[in-house]
């Protein structure tokens, strides 16, 4: 048999990721099943000179049935031969230290009659834990399965693997692992199973006496009972292969030591707190560089560009639509990488599991769990990254909350925003004498932001249908140290994911904005242009002023100009006036753009914080229609109050897509937020009007 | 004396009651939602576990079950019965 097609199952955490890595290296991508939000991870592996076979990393499970979206893509792979990503082999991952809970999916793949390599990881750890197995013996009481054990750590017993699949010869399973006998011996179940039997699609009609009959029922009563008798199977089974020596070390003692700590009431959040501000001090100290150098480049790109191409349509959409909208894209990959790289060590050493287990508890009220902490707080850093974090949560309602509610805290890309509204209309003063309160407005921002969250989560919670009951019976597992191949992988897939699938949206958003701001009608413009005093000579300061004003009139009368006009009595109970309607419709894309539209508007260079041109400008403006200073506290108060709430990010609502595969979620999400925004911006300026 | 050795007569415990430290084999599951997920994660009849650790809060416990942990909410460690070892 030559094998084309293998599949990898197992546990979580029994190394079956690594061993796909070691498996397909960087011949690795992430594509989709249909119809789902379960991430489909495919490879191809060279076996031997000019022989590939492809291999698909399915979702970790405990059993074939289904208790989560993941583990159903699980079941209907392994279960429909019609499909393409049907396996002709299947490696089965077990944990050699917990080897009785691994193998429960090795019996239920084995009685669906797919071909098995039986892959052990851990080894070593199970030796350090006193335990010691016979694997001849395994094999003989499993039905002589192949079995490779490997090392998913080290690579150890890859190659031996690779030759197994290789020369993989005929399965020939004689006896299922379990038949309807040993059902018997559960008396008083016997009509109940009797009554739900099912057999398997392949059977054919096949007599159920003697022949290999997999048993799969549908009711989780009837998977109950089954399982259990899997179970005592396979602990009776084990009572031959596995035999206790003197436990050597003491990893799991360790494990305990550690968990103590962690999950101290005290300590236990300490830790963690601790853990999240070293994390975003690294992420905001080395995100910055690469974030600055992505700008620049882009920007003098773009720039040579327009020099060097001659003048025309052409020229200005790929100068100032595409390479701007490709470098907006670009930008994020510095802060997605390092969150993931954070997050990745998080979960790699085990210790996210712990922060699920302090967290859960309060989590819940608001109709989120544990696993919802981590994408909440990474939200503070970017939504993007956050968002694709949510895959861990099993429950999809919980999931779907988490995704909608995140946008909401304040990420990095409302500190420009903010920083300069606050310059602009907070006075320079200390409160306490310690405080400025400056930092204190910029602090309530974040805890705003933090509120709505969790308020918005708790309304969602009462409007959202479960479609299963929430639960959280999880591992926690020993805690090791990180593999860094597999956390470099992992960043390396998510910017992919980011980059090829928001990238899209983002660039096609990015082009129309750019229609939208750099055409108008074209006799208004003109008539514009025309009113400017032209100066006599085509350099000097006379002529950038002349330039930037010129700037200033075709934004003024394009189409995003006049949609700024057109929604002014829509915006000015909120205290804006058009011109702040414009900036709102132009940072639609990217709420920083808000800083560079502004500084558009007011003809002024847009680097406010080295040059106070821009503040000062903004800050002497008069409202012609009341006489009265545009920037006042309460216009001010109201804008950042609408930036805290306001979607806003094309970038988020593209990833919202991707995870929520549906164009409802990221419309409801943008809809939810924009009047959340206005209200709450509009009462912000009635109290401080 | 009852002499049917039915397991109803073993005096049990839900395991969402367990002190830390304690120790009991499983008797008995009840049926409700949560008791597929249960016995998939190897909680059935004739395991033996300990409780190991409480949440700050409380909830979810975190209990050994033969040389793995789990994490379990108190409503879902309520349907797990056990008898003390």
């Amino acid at each position: 048999m030559a094998v084309e097609r293998v599949s990898l199952v197992g546990n979580p955490n029994s190394g079956k990721s690594s061993l796909f890595n070691h498996l397909t290296g960087l011949n690795q991508h992430v594509g989709n099943y249909p119809g789902v939000t379960v991430d489909k991870k495919e490879g191809f592996c060279l076996l031997e000179k000019g022989k590939r076979i492809s291999v698909i990393d399915l979702p970790g499970c405990y059993s074939i049935y289904p208790r989560s979206e993941d583990e159903r893509i699980v079941q209907s792979i392994l279960t429909s031969p019609g499909l393409k990503e049907y396996p002709d082999l299947t490696l089965v991952i077990v944990d050699a230290s917990n080897l009785e809970r691994s193998l429960l999916i090795y019996t239920q793949v084995y009685d669906l009659g797919l071909p098995i390599i039986l892959v052990p990881t851990m080894i070593d750890v199970a030796d350090n834990e006193g335990i010691d197995i016979d694997f001849k013996k395994l094999a003989e009481v499993l039905g002589c399965v192949t079995i490779c054990p490997v090392n998913a750590r080290t690579g150890e017993g890859i190659e031996a693997l690779k030759k197994a699949m290789l020369t993989y010869g005929n399965s020939h399973h004689s006896q299922p692992f379990i038949a309807i006998d040993d059902f018997k011996q559960t008396a008083d179940k016997t009509r109940l199973l009797a009554d739900s039997y099912r057999p398997n699609g392949k059977s054919n009609g096949q007599s159920t006496d003697n022949a290999f009959v997999p048993l799969f029922f549908d009711d989780p009563v009837t998977q109950g009972i089954e399982t259990e008798i899997r179970y005592k199977k396979i602990r009776r089974l084990l009572g031959f292969v596995i035999s206790k020596k003197q436990k050597k070390s003491t990893y799991s003692h360790l494990t305990r030591k550690i968990d103590a700590l962690v999950t101290h009431p005290v300590w236990g959040y300490v830790i963690f707190a601790g853990i999240l501000t070293l994390i975003f001090q690294a992420i905001y100290s080395f995100a910055e560089w690469p974030m600055n150098l992505i700008d620049d480049v882009f920007f003098s790109f773009s720039y040579t560009v327009k020099n060097w191409l001659p003048p025309g349509i052409f020229t200005d959409l790929l100068a100032e639509g595409i390479i701007p909208g490709v470098g907006g894209v670009v930008i994020f990959i510095p802060q997605i990488a390092l969150l993931f790289a954070f997050i990745a060590i998080l979960e790699e050493t085990g210790y996210m599991s712990r922060v699920v287990f302090i967290m859960d508890k309060l989590m819940r009220p608001f109709g989120l769990n544990g696993k919802s902490v981590v994408p909440l707080i990474s939200g503070v850093a970017c939504a993007i990254p956050a968002i694709m974090a949510t895959r861990s949560i099993d429950q999809w309602k919980d999931r779907l909350i988490t995704i909608l509610v995140t946008p909401l805290m304040s990420c990095s890309a409302r500190l420009p925003v903010y920083t300069l509204l606050i310059a602009l209309v907070i006075p320079d003063i200390a409160i306490g004498g310690i405080f400025n309160l400056k930092g204190l407005v910029l602090l309530g921002l974040y805890l705003l932001g933090l509120i709505a969250a969790l308020g918005v989560a708790i309304l969602l919670k009462w409007i959202i249908k479960a479609k299963q009951k929430s639960f959280l019976i999880m591992e926690l597992p020993m805690y090791k140290m990180p593999r860094w191949r597999n956390i470099l992988l992992t960043i390396l897939e998510k910017t992919k994911v980011f980059v090829w699938e928001a990238g899209k949206v983002i660039l096609a958003i990015s082009i129309v904005l750019w229609v939208l701001a750099s055409y108008g009608p074209a006799k208004r413009i003109e008539n514009a242009v025309n009113s400017i005093p032209k100066p006599p000579v085509e350099e000097g300061l006379a002529w950038e002023d002349y330039q930037q004003q010129l700037n200033t009139v075709k934004l003024e009368n394009s189409w995003i100009g006049i949609l700024g006009k057109t929604i002014e009595p829509v915006i000015a109970p909120l205290g804006y006036d058009w011109k702040i309607g414009i900036a709102l419709i132009t940072s639609f894309a990217a709420r920083e753009v808000f800083v560079g539209s502004m500084a558009t508007i007011y003809s002024i260079g847009e680097d406010f914080e080295e040059n106070d041109s821009l503040i000062d400008r903004m800050r002497t403006e008069i409202n012609p229609a009341t006489g009265q200073l545009v920037y006042s506290l309460g216009t001010g108060v109201s804008l950042m109050v609408f930036y805290a709430f306001a979607m806003q990010c094309m970038s988020t609502l593209a990833i919202v897509l991707r995870e929520t595969k549906n164009w409802k979620w990221p419309l409801i999400q943008t809809a939810y937020m924009t009047l959340l925004a206005y209200l709450a911006a509009w009462l912000t300026y009635y109290l401080l009007k | 004396m009852n002499l049917s050795g039915k397991a109803s007569d073993v005096v049990t415990t839900t395991l969402d009651q367990f002190e830390l430290g304690q120790e009991g084999e499983i008797v008995h599951l009840d049926d409700n939602e949560y008791t597929a997920k249960l016995i998939d994660m190897g909680l059935f009849p004739g395991k033996r576990v300990k409780m190991l650790m409480k949440a700050p809060l409380g909830d979810p416990v975190g209990v050994d079950v033969e040389g793995y942990t789990l994490s379990l909410r108190l409503k879902e460690a309520s349907s797990v019965f056990l008898k003390s070892v």
